[in-house]
């Protein structure tokens, strides 16, 4: 087997967690078809589904991605699959560090103790995956939020106004404030203009700024 | 030829360490035959299909200890489909009818549901222990009924199973005198938990020695059952938020400092690195710490704790710790037996901080180290050389190296030589996982020399039937293999046939197997059951292409006595 080919170029300097998917980064969160090599001569599988990041959610997704397998050795080594049942996992260990985010989301809501938990941390974002911290203009201190968690920036937002907006602040959304990241070049980005997955894996960290601050920025898609 | 009584050779049978020494005096003459039969007391099934049930109990009338397996270990991968089988029920009606001593049930990876367990609770009288690891199907009704009726219930153990939340009732079915619990084990109950009834639960056990709670779990209710169990040795906490009042965690230290006899920790749930240095005091007599839900610590936690864990011979993390922090491990944790390293990213190249390094500070630190189970994100040959030296007394290596077919990370070889170095030096090797780049070469050396193999698992492996013929011809204690995503054909699947008799079980999916191949091995083996399994994703591929070369997606074969199964569900065919 002509192993090597797709994996030999040097991914391993990508360093930060992408969410892997076949095809060229944004294409559409559904079905897509297999845009390189031929499929093995028998049935054509038709449509192929990426499974999502959450193997525990569904069983049906993660067959289909099942019959990308023999195909992730031809896609380019730019995207790749996710792969059923690896790395080998146990559902139950996925699903319990599903459960923790959600355990960290809800407690967000809450008006926490004085602690600053989020920021005990020092160590790199590379050790801790893909949490980010997320600053607010006139907010004492910073959270952080896994990226990897949300599937999309509808959810994204809502953890971020459950996580800074209180009645505190009067206001019941962010509609006055921008959300906007930092990527990898170091440029502060407006959030919202590319693909969900592209974001997260290029965005180091998230600033919500007040909306007079952003003019630059152009009309926000949110 | 000297004559013993019956009493006297049952006896001597009750010295015979394992199940299999007892199946060879068995197999030595009928009346051998009937003594063993008839004192045997723990029987373990290690294929819930191998044996017809009834049969079990009609053969071993005295059981009293009973476990059974079910699902093929890929299946806690998602590789099976649900509703492919391993169902409790008929093992536990058919003891219900022929067993009713029996006292201890464990199942791994079997469907389990609520009738069974109200059955299991009514109907053995002497019933003790419940153990089910990595089970469905149950709720915590069904718990509530083995609450309820097991009055002389020691252990229930639940590990990592998927049970149905339908409240927190439960917990209050015990008894209400004094239960003779020993171990309870709920860590894995999604749900609520009434805190008064745990406190209550706890004070009327006196015998309690292992505790493993749940999420729901708060400090503060922990601190209050560690008052009541200074006996405890192992202990899974409940969730350690950040949220904590520091009353509670100073309640805890106190508590935590009577308990003399704790000597394993796991749970962590949600902890905050703050509440870390709470754990100190009993660091120093820990042998046994999972910090592995515990995606919240980072290296610099995780060390500290450790590093005070000097008689420490247990240890599951996550990758977080780094390689820096697996030095640490290796610099404080001299007796040290068992490392588990699982990843915090879940990708199929996802980022990890544990390399070879890691594990090779591992091994020169830690040379009593015989269990290992490593996900990292990059390997080398020169690295697994050096580790095989310095530990050969191996008796478990499971690699997993995320990136499929990645080679050496230095010199871009494959890895057979590194994997070859472990078969070759860890003699005692009986279960090994490989991952990475790996032609046939390294299943030459699996074959030549890991004599005392018991289950290999290869992914992603291989370049022709060359390689599985090496293992099957070469590897004489076999019992499981289980391959996917490898290009082994009907010519290494029918390559020696005979094999498949003296092994529990072979899985293979997503290989070059056909349904020709799958076919003649039906045929030519009937002691087997060759079951296969294809998608159904609508334009099914056995019905487009009739031909029968056509591809089979999953395999799986093994050994029985019991015939075809009559409960495969519809997407399995049994050939």
């Amino acid at each position: 087997m002509e192993a090597t080919v797709a994996y030999a170029k040097a991914e391993a300097e990508n360093l930060m967690a992408t969410e892997l998917r076949l095809g060229l980064p944004g294409t559409a969160d559904d079905e897509q078809s297999q845009t390189t090599k031929a499929t093995p001569p028998s049935t054509p599988r038709g449509k192929k589904r990426t499974a999502t990041f959450d193997a525990v959610e569904d069983a049906t997704v993660a067959e289909e991605a099942n019959n990308n397998k023999r195909d992730v050795e031809a896609a380019p080594p730019v995207a790749k699959a996710q792969v059923v049942g690896w790395p080998p996992v146990r559902s139950y260990r996925k699903s319990c560090f599903q459960q923790a985010s959600n355990k960290q989301q809800s407690k967000a809501t809450k008006e926490e103790a004085a602690t600053p938990v989020s920021n005990t941390t020092t160590s790199t974002t590379a050790a801790n995956g893909s949490f980010v911290k997320v600053s607010m203009d006139g907010a004492p201190y910073l959270r952080k939020v896994d990226l990897r968690m949300y599937k999309g920036y509808r959810e994204l937002r809502e953890a971020l106004e459950a996580m800074f907006v209180s009645s505190n602040n009067g206001s019941a959304n962010l509609s006055e404030f921008a959300v906007t990241y930092e990527d990898k070049d170091g440029d502060l980005m407006l959030v919202g203009d590319v693909p969900f997955e592209m974001f997260a894996s290029t965005c180091k960290k998230l600033r919500i700024m007040k909306r007079s601050e952003a003019t630059g920025l152009g009309s926000a898609r949110q | 030829m000297i004559y013993f009584p019956e009493e006297v050779v049952e006896h001597i049978f009750s010295f015979l360490p394992s199940h299999s020494d007892r199946n060879t005096v068995s197999l030595v003459c009928k009346v051998w035959y009937e003594i063993e039969r008839l004192s045997r007391r723990a029987v373990f099934v290690g294929n819930c299909y191998a044996v017809r049930p009834e049969r079990v109990v009609r053969r071993f009338p005295k059981l009293c200890v009973l476990t059974v397996k079910g699902k093929p270990h890929f299946a806690d991968f998602n590789l099976v489909p649900p509703d492919w089988g391993g169902y409790a029920a008929p093992w536990i009606e058919a003891a219900a009818r022929g067993c009713v001593g029996l006292e201890e049930l464990r199942m791994k990876r079997m469907v389990v549901s609520d009738e069974s367990l109200e059955l299991l609770a009514r109907s053995f009288p002497r019933f003790k222990a419940l153990v089910l690891i990595s089970c469905e199907g149950f709720s915590t009704e069904g718990l509530a009924d083995i609450a309820s009726h097991c009055k002389l219930l020691r252990e229930l153990d639940l590990q990592e199973n998927d049970v149905e939340d339908r409240g927190p009732r439960w917990l209050s079915c015990f008894p209400d005198s004094c239960t003779s619990l020993v171990s309870l084990n709920f860590a894995c109950i999604k749900g609520e938990v009434d805190s008064a009834s745990l406190e209550r639960l706890v004070a009327k056990s006196p015998n309690l020695r292992s505790l493993r709670l749940n999420r729901a779990v708060t400090v503060d209710t922990l601190s209050k059952i560690l008052m009541r169990t200074p006996n405890l040795e192992d202990l899974g906490t409940g969730n350690f938020t950040n949220e904590f009042q520091t009353e509670s965690y100073l309640r805890l230290t106190n508590a935590l400092e009577k308990c003399k006899m704790l000597k394993s920790l796991s749970g962590f749930w949600d902890a905050s690195p703050v509440c870390v240095p709470f754990i100190y005091p009993l660091c120093h007599q820990l042998t046994g710490l999972n910090l592995s839900y515990t995606p919240t610590l980072d290296y610099s936690d995780l060390t500290r704790m450790i590093s005070r864990c000097v008689k420490l011979q247990r240890l599951w993390v996550l990758d977080c710790i780094s390689d820096k922090g697996l030095q640490v491990v290796a610099s404080s944790c001299k007796d040290l037996q068992e490392l588990r390293v699982f990843p915090s990213d879940f990708y199929v190249a996802g980022y990890s901080a544990v390399t070879e390094e890691g594990l090779v500070a591992i091994s020169s630190g830690c040379p009593k180290l015989s269990s290992l189970l490593y996900f990292c994100h990059q390997m080398t040959n020169d690295a697994l050389i050096t580790i095989a030296k310095n530990c050969p007394n191996f008796i478990r290596f499971r690699l997993c190296i995320l990136e499929p077919r990645k080679p050496d990370a230095m010199t871009n070889q494959p890895l057979d030589e590194g994997f070859g170095a472990i078969v070759r030096e860890c003699k005692g090797l009986r279960r090994l996982s490989i991952s990475g780049l790996l032609t046939d070469k390294v299943f030459m050396y699996i074959g030549k020399y890991a004599k005392h193999l018991e289950m290999l698992s290869i992914a992603f492996a291989g370049d022709s039937d060359d390689g599985m013929m090496h293992v099957l011809n070469g590897c004489k204690n076999l019992r499981k293999l289980e391959i996917r995503d490898s290009p082994f054909g009907d010519g290494a699947l029918l390559g020696n046939v005979a094999k498949y008799e003296t092994m529990r079980s072979l899985w293979m999916s997503s290989c070059n197997v056909t349904l020709k191949g799958c076919e003649i091995l039906a045929s030519k083996m009937p002691m087997l059951n060759v079951e296969i399994m294809n998608e159904l994703d609508g334009s099914s591929e056995m019905e487009e292409n009739p031909g029968d070369f056509s591809k089979v997606e999953k395999l799986y074969v093994y050994r029985t006595t019991a015939g075809t199964r009559g409960d495969a569900p519809n997407f399995v065919k049994i050939l």
